[in-house]
């Protein structure tokens, strides 16, 4: 028999890294994501969960369940020694409910087996009695309502979570002397993440007494440190590994019951177990986008200049504090960014409800109050009589500034992508077109890469990197950040071969293992291209140096005298030094070659209570138009196209880029036409399945022009910024804007349903006949 | 009810094992055979991940009771490459998986496989292909990553090489 060599197909050519590096394991099946592995003796776990959003436990017995054939151990009781939480000062949650439910969905024990169908079969029999309480589903209901029992009785504030009051400038004097001042209020509805992936994490509790949790998860070292407080053991005895993410979208951004009931169980079977979510289970995980009721007022000049605005949010935080102490002050941090906004005031309060508990999804805290923000613009727009895009022009923040709240904004290229938009869409032509019901909206944004200060507040670098090169002349980069799937492993490769200028098919990265990896904070606020890519590249170019030295000194000459082209090191007047060869003598020289890289953001400028949650090394920008129609008759929108600009500094690989800008501004238009986290009267999720919560398919995507401007920015890898999350949030208020253009309805509230716009149509035409 | 011997047909060889007449073929790929290139995104026949050919028909495997498929062939993402290999043995890859590394039709790869036992099966079934084809194919294929303008884009390329290859 003849073995034919497989075809060989160059991800890379020479420093030029053309295709995503995991690529090819994905389209073979290789790829191993949590639910795909497979460790000797696994036992199965499944969950069993509150069917009530709000109850008391009565009653939970195990004992029925434990006699069933397969069943290996079943846990109840909190799970945790210690509550547990991703902000350090908000740690309100057990693996599992004791005294109380306070979601559908909440794990109240947990089973495992030798089979899933052993487990499931044995779940059923775990016997759980309730009294039930009426559900809090409104922020606040109890204030009005004292007879409600509060989600959290225990807490002095009751299930007040937070309040935030924060002003800048006096803003009631803008107010004072304004040539015009306008308001809005707007309903944000809440959204799901819906990752493909269902979440999945195998645990083991060994022999030794340590243990191993492989998990899909977009933050490993955090998971690490939240299973140290949950079960009470060193962080030094846990490694936290990620598998191959299906998509995160900021799902899977911290340690989930599930995570710990693999734990466990395993301590108490002896087996590794591993627990995979079904889709109803993560819709009741959740951690989604929050619904926020905002209202706007603002106070402007006769020029179209704003001189004050007043911000208010109600965030409805559902049943555990997740990430929403940061969430909350996210609603108001990021105006100032795209706006020079004199005087601002803000303020916010988020509600514990019965609800699943929401967190950060893709635009964090962003999204909501941009969508408002955009669409109050466009009204002051048209009461000013200004075109919509040059009253935004009139008050951009300038490149290489201070808001006022005390955020350095760096690089900005939000006036080219507004230019960029307005001239792709053929934006001064819009009212010429003569087609009814047919509109342009126009709105843009701005996102963070990377959060300024870390969860837990400390001094020590936001990621790290550690690289090596063997003998073999391979260069392996160790890095703890979790690529889940928008690329960023691809981004080290990019970097290292650049920084280094070798092949690309010579790296290797290893990442997301709290063992063999330096920290990395983790994939979440849009800040591993920035973060790690900074890490890397100090590493490489200390790398970098290391081999010159040695060529210097091999060949006895001065640094000034060795220059490098590629793979090869040019030493004037003699031979060149292939990198290989560089390679050997410097582990000759120094031993095996290792190099360390890391990266602190700068320091935070403002020093008010809530100063950590807004700044960033670098912002990036979006604009987008919608061209949308409006169907008089059933009330649907189509969307015929869509514009976007993003400024992410460099782009540093365009297939990911592009892909990053389309994925976001995809689930950005879900957002505004068909998503929504909606609850019965009762407390019931109406449709937690993928019939019943609707993500945009193939045939709902418009064609989308995208556009990548901008210019390096200094603090950025290269020059790179974000690209993650940004492009999601104008794609809301720009479709909102556009519906208004076509048929001067005004809509305050998401998703834009039929039903809202018939509703908004027949109000509009009552106004008319009066 | 009791296990029953079922004899499969995967990827071109012969399995034979114990199984419920009631377990999905799903189950029956990922957890008896190991073959976990076919993914769970829904268990319910909504997302489209679990894609497989039976007899040449992308087919959701997680609504398929593995007693129903008993005299069929299956085809896998794991078994794509040997399938068009044994058609065009130049290569062990077919230009759909070529495509989609290409065209950067691949972010967490979650749907991937699914969305490529759909769009072989299309490449194979129509020779021009035209863009209505792609979106009624794909219809219930769910990706949350890309936005599908890269995964439209790696079939039109794939059609091309399929038709230049010929
Ligand atoms: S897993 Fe079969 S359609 Fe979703
Ligand atoms: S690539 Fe992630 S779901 Fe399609």
């Amino acid at each position: 028999m003849t073995v034919k060599a497989p075809d060989l197909i160059p991800m890379s050519l020479g420093t030029n890294v053309k295709h995503r590096i995991d690529a090819w394991a994905k389209v073979t099946g290789q790829a191993l994501y949590a639910d795909d592995i497979r460790w000797p003796n696994m036992a199965y776990g499944v969950l069993v969960a509150s069917p009530y959003p709000h109850a008391r436990i009565v009653k939970i017995d195990l004992e029925p369940a434990r006699t069933r054939p397969g069943v290996l151990a079943a846990i109840a009781g909190p799970g945790s020694v210690a509550p547990y939480g991703i902000m350090p000062s908000t740690q309100d949650e057990q693996a599992m409910a004791t005294e109380k439910v306070i979601y559908l969905g909440e794990p109240v024990a947990a089973i495992a087996a030798t089979t899933l169908d052993a487990a499931r079969e044995a779940a059923h029999h775990i016997l759980c009695e309730y009294e039930m309480l009426k559900p809090v589903l409104r922020p606040g209901v109890e204030q009005a309502r004292p007879l409600i029992d509060p989600v959290h009785p225990e807490r002095p504030q009751k299930d007040l979570f937070k309040e935030v009051d924060l002003e800048f400038g006096d803003t009631a004097e803008g107010f004072v002397h304004a040539f015009k001042t306008a308001e809005d209020t707007f309903f944000y509805q809440g959204s799901a993440h819906v990752a493909m992936e269902p979440h999945s994490a195998l645990g083991y509790w060994t022999p030794e007494g340590r243990v191993e949790l492989v998990t899909a998860t977009q933050t490993p070292h955090y998971v690490q440190r939240e299973l140290a407080v949950a079960l009470g053991i060193d962080t030094y005895r846990i490694r936290v590994r990620t598998s191959v993410v299906g998509g995160g979208f900021g799902g899977k951004s911290e340690l989930f019951p599930h995570e710990i009931a693999t734990v466990l169980l395993s301590r108490a079977c002896g087996r590794p177990v591993k627990i995979t979510l079904s889709r109803e289970e993560v819709f009741y995980a959740h951690r989604g986008r929050h619904p926020v009721s905002m209202k706007v007022k603002t106070a402007w000049d006769n020029n179209g200049k704003i001189q004050a605005m007043d911000f208010q949010s109600v965030l409805d935080g559902g049943a555990y504090a997740s990430y929403g102490l940061a969430t909350t002050y996210y609603t108001g941090a990021l105006q100032t960014v795209s706006y020079a906004i004199p005087r601002y005031h803000f303020h916010a309060e988020r509600w514990y409800t019965n609800k699943p508990p929401c967190g950060p999804k893709r635009g964090h805290g962003t999204t909501q109050p941009r969508a408002l923000l955009e669409v109050h613009f466009d009204r002051v727009a048209r009461e000013l009589g200004i075109d919509p895009i040059e009253l935004r022009r009139r008050n951009l923040t300038p490149p290489y500034s201070v808001t006022v709240n005390q955020l350095e904004v760096g690089s900005s290229g939000l006036q080219t992508c507004l230019d960029k938009v307005e001239s792709l869409s053929n934006w001064h032509a819009r009212h010429v077109r003569h087609e009814p019901d047919r509109g342009l909206g126009f709105a843009c944004s701005t996102y963070l890469s990377g959060a300024g200060l870390p969860i837990y507040w400390n001094s020590l670098p936001h990621s790290g990197v550690r690289m090596a090169v063997n003998r073999d002349g391979s260069v392996q980069v160790f890095c703890g950040l979790t690529d889940i799937g928008q690329g960023a492993e691809t981004m080290l490769v990019v970097l290292v071969a650049k920084a280094l200028g070798i092949n690309a098919d010579r790296i290797r990265v290893h990442t997301a293992d709290t063992a063999t990896t330096p920290v990395d904070l983790g994939s979440y606020s849009s800040r591993v291209s920035m973060m790690a890519g900074n890490a890397v590249l100090e590493a490489a170019q200390r790398m970098h140096q290391i081999l010159k030295d040695s060529v210097c000194a091999h060949k006895g000459v001065e640094p000034s005298q060795v220059t490098q082209d590629g793979e090869v090191f040019h030493v004037q007047g003699d031979e060149a030094v292939p990198f290989t060869q560089a390679v050997l003598w410097a582990e000759e020289d120094i031993g095996p070659l290792t190099t360390f890289g890391s990266y602190t953001p700068p320091k935070v400028l403002g020093h008010y209570k809530g100063a950590g949650v807004g700044p960033s090394p670098a912002y990036s920008f979006t604009a987008c138009v919608a061209d949308v129609k409006v169907d008089r008759g059933d009330g649907r929108i189509r969307v015929h196209h869509l514009w976007v600009a993003h400024d992410l500094g460099t782009p540093l690989h365009r297939p990911s880029v592009e892909g990053q800008i389309r994925g976001g501004v995809v689930m950005g238009l879900g957002e505004v036409l068909m998503e929504r986290q909606v609850f019965n009267p009762d407390g019931r999720h109406r449709g937690p399945h993928l019939l019943g919560y609707l993500i945009p398919s193939i045939q709902d995507i418009p064609p989308i022009t995208v556009a990548v401007v901008g210019e390096p920015d200094p603090k950025g890898p290269m020059g790179a910024k974000e690209v993650g999350q940004g492009p999601l949030n104008p794609v809301i208020p720009a479709v909102i804007n556009a519906i208004s253009d076509a048929v001067g309805i005004d809509l305050n509230e998401t998703p834009v349903t039929p039903d809202n716009v018939l509703r908004a149509l027949d109000q509009q035409s009552r106004r008319q006949r009066l | 009810m009791s296990q029953n011997l079922v004899e499969l047909s995967v990827n071109g060889s012969i399995q034979v094992m114990w199984a419920w007449e009631s377990d999905t073929l799903l189950h029956v790929l990922r957890e008896v055979l190991g073959l976990t290139g076919t993914k769970n995104g829904c268990e319910a026949g909504h997302c489209g991940a679990c894609t497989v050919w039976i007899d040449g028909i992308p087919r959701l495997a997680c609504l398929t009771p593995v007693g129903s498929v008993v005299n069929s062939e299956i085809t896998t993402v794991e078994g794509l490459g040997s399938w068009w290999q044994e058609r065009h043995p130049s290569s062990h890859y077919h230009p759909i998986q070529r495509a989609f590394v290409e065209s950067g039709a691949v972010q967490c790869g979650f749907c991937t496989p699914g969305m490529l036992m759909a769009a072989a099966a299309l490449l194979r079934d129509v020779k021009f292909l035209t863009d209505q084809d792609i979106l009624e194919r794909l219809a219930g294929h769910l990706c949350r990553c890309t936005g599908y303008e890269q995964i439209v884009q790696a079939i039109r390329q794939a059609a091309l090489t399929e038709v230049t290859e010929q």
